[in-house]
């Protein structure tokens, strides 16, 4: 079986649910969907390099050879992930769409199903145009998606979403061509092989080169991520989105931006890397905290959530540029764990929007008395979302913050340029996030009832479905699972983390130095 | 003179077709006159397959540009010529004709100018393919004449009434002052190397590069001439009339004027840079085109961006898209200049798509050009709103379009030539053309229905032209290698000959 069946099922069948009779589209992307989460649960379970460093998946297929252009595939143990995870949300977000969709359904599941194609397509590339291209072609489904079936303030929020990460992107794509030319260069043709350009790129070119690489990478996956202070297209997007867009956009199309993190930048670029990592370290931490202050005093319950994803993703890159196995392995599980719980709590508001059509907390509260299944799942996720022990997030985040904390120039093994400061002001946004996830919960489930009239056309009941239940319970299943049992997970990242940051323990310590010597330099 | 003479097989044929094209417009049978678009096109591809096989000619039936480039650049000329004559089908006369149909009119040869119109384009193909065959300053020269004469002719003819007059005089008066620009640089360029044949100035130019540098008299006319064909490419400064040009006249025709002319124009370019010295070219032609680069692609953006009128709009995005374009010619012979002849082809598709789409929609006999007028297209035309969307998203450089791949080689010749900072600057600006691309990608699909509904045009032709370029923008991307290795081998041709 070829990896490359888990873009073609969807790709294909996005094309038959266009051209679907409209009664059946649901059915047909249901089915395609579950199909797709099978294969990928095949190829998982078959997967060789679960627990050393090497690429499984290999595939070759031929595209543009005389640009370097290949639809190559490979994946390690974090993409395989990253797969899964895409996999298990998007049949969740089909089904989720099924009473709230009812305009143009064919359509719109078609574009949810080229949404998962580009998305396993970034996963999965082993060739840098080819990846390029899949992480762009995730905007157009995304914006057709907002555009289309989207609230009231859709239309600028879809271009806003779509010219943020394009504008990132192209510089990105400046930025790559500049390493596949020194490599062309070097090599005498094209080619845009991911390890190869990798190899090449971390080892010779220079620091200044690898800065400015750097730079025009994380242009591109900082917007996606989103790193403070680019991330003003994210809440917007997120609450104009339809329920299952805002799922699979927090989900996975945030992951993008990290995934090209550790990736690209960490490997390709170390030496552009630890001149930057004080700076973007900052970035993150402030991120943390300011999403996690802006979460406080929204009104709008989905987007106090969507800014809970600036907070959130602010502790997965930290972990990222913490350089060390803990913080890079618990950013990776942040990933997984983020898609699920922020998943979960997107769905569940967007349940009680189809019911109520409403999203402002000051119109509504005390749901308990009416849903108390609701009510259960969403004090379930919140706690999931705020990282408290036995639940996946604490694992996650602990291990990110830990990261942080000992990335310190004297640690012997795994020596970081970040420190306890860092882990000490993001870890304020911990304790911020209880806050504002408490109080979202307090108001929402506690308290007297107070909702607007319920929609009677919604055809739900006054509780959750069984439909419902059964989006919910598998989530809630996995961030229990990944709670208790998070070690099988963190072994099979262990050898693709300690290869990404194979150069690093000696790069850190003759940056260290050569910081010093510029200071004394300076002071002198 | 007869060498040369084989070399230019499709051009005559093209002029042949051109004259027998003219006296079949004026015919008394219906049916013959409504066959002349399909014959001009016709005769266009047949064209394009004689000038493609013109690769093997010896050099010695070639101009100055080595015969595999030429012959690509010819043949891609014809080719998307020929796209452009089925675009044009069915709108020249169109009101004229039905009179007569309907019987209303006699059929009246003195008023008929379909024939004309046809000629003239196939007038100003040939010059355009005459450019890749110049081999001294004259040839260069009567082609490029050739190419606009004949445009301005048809401003007019493609639009009855005011608007297209005006068009129609704007272009001309421009465009004969970037002519006397670029025929003033000969003069000087003739004056200072004391030659008129390409071959002879090439060589002084190197041997006084080694010596001196480049005296200021050659160097001076090398610029004049660059900004003067500018005009063609609409490349700023002088990119100021495009957008009232191509507002005024008819789709059909604004699609013609956004390819040939500045087909003719990169050609030029190509020609006079490897007069200049080819991969080393004097720096101050260097920083010209620099800027020239960043100027345009920065200006024809920002002129697109706030437009309401589809037209203007596209026109704006023409202009970019000639900044695209020189960013490959600097890039030099080789790597660029593939990549620039590749570039110009997706582009001409490109462009021809969107104003296929324009062309083939009216209301109430008149032309659409508002881009609120194309709102929820698809719901109406799904092929074209289809199309639309595919042009669009393929002039935006979007992954996997085919503008994308072409847009992709042209920034990797271009870093390949150490110019990142224009690539830099040519990616912020694909950047910012994304915001209206976005826009006319948004409006057929998602964008509210107009007051007025479009409806089809009575000429099934530009429809089909459309409905035909969307679909090789979306597969072509796949299986395009082969044509690029054949780009690259015939550029990688012109190194070698100036190798020499």
């Amino acid at each position: 079986m070829s990896p490359l069946l888990l873009i073609m099922i969807p790709l294909l069948s996005a094309i038959a649910v266009a051209f679907a009779p409209r009664g059946m589209a649901f059915r047909f992307a249901t089915i395609s969907t579950l199909i797709t989460l099978v294969v990928s649960l095949i190829f998982a379970s078959d997967f060789e390099h679960w627990y050393d460093d090497g690429f499984g998946l290999v595939t070759e297929l031929q595209w543009l050879p005389s640009i370097g252009a290949s639809f190559d595939m490979h994946a390690d143990g974090p993409a395989m992930w990253l797969v899964l995870l895409s996999t298990v949300l998007m049949p969740i977000c089909v089904i989720g769409s099924k009473t709230a969709i009812k305009e143009r359904v064919r359509e719109y599941y078609a574009w949810l199903l080229v949404l998962e194609a580009a998305m396993l397509g970034v996963f999965l590339a082993k060739n840098l145009l080819f990846f390029y291209v899949s992480f762009e072609f995730t905007l157009i489904p995304m914006y057709f998606l907002i555009a289309g079936w989207g609230g009231s303030n859709r239309a600028s929020a879809s271009i806003k979403f779509f010219l943020y990460t394009f504008t990132g992107s192209m510089l990105t794509l400046a930025g790559l061509a500049y390493v596949a030319w020194r490599f062309a260069d070097a090599s005498g043709g094209w080619s845009f092989d991911i390890p190869a350009l990798t190899a090449f790129a971390s080892a010779d070119l220079s620091a200044t080169e690898q800065f400015w690489v750097m730079m025009a990478m994380l242009a591109g996956f900082a917007v996606k991520v989103p790193l403070f202070p680019v991330h003003t297209w994210l809440p917007l997007a997120h609450t104009e989105a339809p329920t299952a867009g805002s799922v699979v956009l927090a989900g996975v199309l945030l992951k993008l931006g990290t995934y090209g993190l550790f990736r690209f930048v960490l490997p390709m670029t170390p030496e552009g890397v630890v001149q930057a990592v004080p700076a973007i370290g900052a970035l993150a931490t402030i991120g943390v905290v300011y999403g996690a202050l802006i979460c406080w005093v929204q009104e709008d319950v989905k987007k106090l959530v969507a800014y809970s994803s600036v907070s959130h993703l602010g502790f997965c890159v930290l972990g990222l540029f913490a350089l060390n196995p803990s913080g890079l392995q618990g950013s990776i599980l942040y990933m997984i764990n983020h898609g699920l719980s922020t998943g979960a709590l997107f769905l569940l508001i967007g349940m009680v929007y189809e019911r109520y059509h409403t999203r402002d907390m000051n119109r509504l509260g005390g749901l308990v008395a009416n849903m108390p299944i609701w009510s259960a799942f969403m004090i379930f996720f919140v706690l999931s979302s705020l990282a408290v022990p036995g639940l996946n997030g604490f694992v996650s985040e602990f291990l990110c913050l830990i990261g942080a904390f000992s990335a310190t120039p004297d640690n012997a093994q795994w020596p970081g340029l970040l420190g306890p400061w860092y882990a000490v002001f993001a870890g304020t946004g911990m304790i911020l996030a209880a806050m504002y996830l408490l109080y979202l919960t307090g108001r929402l489930v506690w308290g007297p009832f107070r909702a607007p009239p319920a929609d009677k056309n919604s055809g739900l009941p006054t509780d959750l479905s069984s439909r419902e239940i059964g989006l919910l319970l598998p989530l809630a299943l996995m961030c229990v699972w990944l709670g208790v049992q998070p070690s099988g997970l963190m072994r099979t990242l262990e050898p693709s983390v300690e290869r990404t940051l194979a150069a690093y323990p000696e790069l850190v310590p003759a940056q260290v130095e050569s910081v010093a010597v510029v200071e004394e330099v300076n002071g002198g | 003179m007869g060498d040369r003479l084989d070399g230019l097989v499709p051009e005559m044929m093209l002029l042949a077709l051109a004259v027998g094209v003219a006296v079949l417009g004026l015919s008394k049978a219906r049916s013959i006159r409504r066959v002349v678009p399909l014959l001009t096109a016709g005769g266009l591809f047949v064209a394009a397959w004689l000038a493609w096989g013109g690769k093997d000619l010896p050099p010695e039936s070639a101009g100055f540009l080595a015969p595999s480039l030429a012959a690509s650049l010819r043949s891609m000329i014809a080719g998307v010529g020929g796209v452009l004559a089925l675009v044009a089908s069915g709108t020249v006369d169109r009101r004229f004709e039905h009179d007569v149909e309907s019987g209303r009119m006699l059929f009246e040869p003195l008023r008929a100018s379909r024939g004309e119109f046809y000629a003239f384009m196939l007038l100003s193909i040939t010059g355009a393919m005459l450019v890749a065959s110049a081999s001294d300053l004259i040839w260069l020269f009567l082609a490029l004449e050739l190419t606009s004469l004949p445009t301005y002719v048809m401003v007019v003819m493609g639009r009855a009434g005011r608007r297209g007059a005006e068009a129609s005089i704007k272009y001309f008066f421009l465009g004969a002052m970037a002519t006397a620009m670029f025929l003033y640089g000969f003069a000087l360029v003739y004056g200072g190397t004391g030659s008129m044949q390409l071959v002879d100035i090439a060589e002084i130019v190197a041997s006084r590069r080694n010596l001196e540098g480049l005296d200021m008299v050659s160097t001076a006319g090398f610029l004049l001439a660059l900004l003067g064909v500018g005009y063609k490419l609409a490349a700023a400064p002088l990119h100021l009339y495009a957008m009232d040009v191509y507002e005024g006249a008819s789709a059909s025709v604004t699609a013609f004027l956004g390819f040939v002319p500045k087909a003719a124009g990169t050609i030029a370019f190509m020609v006079l840079l490897q007069t200049a010295g080819g991969e080393s070219l004097p720096a101050m032609v260097v920083t010209l085109i620099w800027m020239l680069a960043v100027l345009t692609m920065s200006l024809g953006n920002m002129a697109a961006l706030q437009q309401t009128s589809a037209k203007r709009l596209f026109g704006g995005s023409s202009i970019a898209h000639s900044g695209y374009l020189l960013i490959g010619l600097l890039a030099g012979p080789g790597e660029g200049w593939a990549a620039t002849t590749f570039y110009l082809l997706v582009y001409g598709l490109m462009n021809t798509g969107v104003f296929a789409v324009l062309t083939a929609l009216e209301r109430r006999g008149s032309e659409v050009e508002q881009v609120s007028d194309l709102g929820a297209l698809r719901h109406h035309h799904p092929a074209l709103g289809w199309s639309l969307v595919a042009c669009s998203g393929s002039l935006m450089g979007f992954p996997p379009l085919l503008g994308f791949v072409a847009k992709v080689w042209l920034f990797l010749a271009a870093v390949q030539s150490g110019h990142i900072a224009l690539v830099v600057i040519a990616a912020i600006n694909s950047a910012a053309g994304a915001w209206y691309y976005l826009r006319m990608m948004g409006m057929p699909l998602l964008g509210a229905e107009p007051s007025e509904p479009v409806e089809a045009a009575p000429s099934p032709w530009p429809a089909r032209a459309a409905i035909a370029i969307g679909v090789l923008l979306l597969v072509v991307p796949f299986f395009a290698d082969d044509l690029m290795v054949q780009t690259r081998e015939a550029a990688a041709a012109a190194v070698m000959v100036l190798g020499n």
